[in-house]
């Protein structure tokens, strides 16, 4: 029954991120090149919805609806795994045109390569597996 | 109502609308918004292995692998039922760009001519690029949904460093490497 839920919340969000066109390859090199305001308007609006509605949560206090506190921990700060791992990920960002979800939505609208990505991510996590130890975190 | 669904959303209706992901997945589930990590539990499932990291129960997490599967529906719903007729409305100045580029044709999300199972150099940057979106994200610990919207949500400091780190990224390939590849 649960399941059922996130299938829904994940089918309206896969809904958005085409018909807002953030999957496209063409509206992330526009981004990056800043030519336009579109991509920094929906990352900038999103975040801003999310920012409130956090500090709502925190403020009143509110539960989720099995009456659980709602977890808002942060998740641990090891910078140079961010920065490092994150640039290695923006590489790959403007490399495919596509963050996890896109990957995900793209397939799912036809552009069926995009199995070729899924694959290769896959197998990028279990490298970064076998070398975590190695790596600066 | 169909017609006005096929135009393409502005960013003031998607944008908040992806921010909702935020609340919704708090209220409803408990759950922290992300997407990356289906990579670590398709890894768990279908690659045996030795690895410490692997050595969880993914069917216990397997939530977000529901909204995964939930986003290759609504893909199919967004791009194919409710497919734009139009052209992207890409900005002048990108058409300049990318038309100097050899890229014109701004039917589908992506251009064709070089995404597809046979051009060469569109492979590699699939592949590898794949390669570097499941590495860098298990490195940096999230991902666009988890980091950039749902992190900074939160105010992580973390999750800002992230984002700095997937807008350098970003722009070195896309103003040193693209330039000599097209």
């Amino acid at each position: 029954m649960r399941n059922l839920l996130f299938l829904i919340i994940g089918t309206l969000f896969g809904i958005v991120l085409i018909k807002g066109e953030v999957v496209s390859w063409f509206r992330i090199q526009e981004m990056f090149h800043f030519q336009s305001f579109h991509m920094y308007g929906v990352i900038g609006s999103a975040v801003m919805v999310g920012v409130i509605s956090v500090q709502l949560i925190k403020r009143l206090q509110i539960k989720s609806i099995q009456g659980e506190t709602i977890n808002l921990q942060q998740k641990p700060l090891q910078w140079k795994a961010q920065l490092f791992g994150g640039i290695l990920f923006g590489f790959g960002w403007a490399m495919t045109g596509a963050c996890p979800a896109p990957i995900y939505a793209l397939f799912g609208a036809g552009y069926w390569h995009m199995v070729l990505v899924l694959v290769s991510a896959v197998l990028g996590v279990w490298v970064y597996a076998r070398f975590m130890d190695k790596l600066p975190h | 109502m169909k017609e006005l669904l096929s135009q393409p959303w502005p960013w003031y209706i998607s944008g908040p609308l992806i921010g909702l992901m935020v609340p919704a997945l708090l209220i409803l589930a408990n759950r922290h918004f992300g997407i990356s990590t289906t990579f670590r539990h398709i890894c768990a499932a279908c690659i045996p292995s030795g690895l410490k990291f692997f050595q969880y129960d993914w069917k216990k997490e397997s939530w977000m692998l529901f909204l995964a599967l939930g986003i290759v529906l609504g893909g199919w719903i967004g791009g194919v039922l409710l497919e734009n007729p139009e052209p992207l409305a890409l900005s002048d100045a990108a058409q300049k760009t990318l038309s100097e580029q050899g890229f014109s044709n701004y039917s589908k999300l992506q251009p064709l001519s070089l995404f597809n199972f046979s051009n060469a150099t569109g492979l590699v940057l699939l592949i590898l690029g794949g390669f570097l979106v499941g590495f860098g994200t298990r490195w940096a610990n999230g991902c666009t949904a988890g980091h950039a919207i749902m992190g900074l949500s939160l105010l992580s400091l973390a999750s800002f460093i992230a984002v700095i780190g997937f807008f350098i990224g970003g722009l070195a390939i896309t103003h040193f490497v693209y330039p000599y590849l097209f």
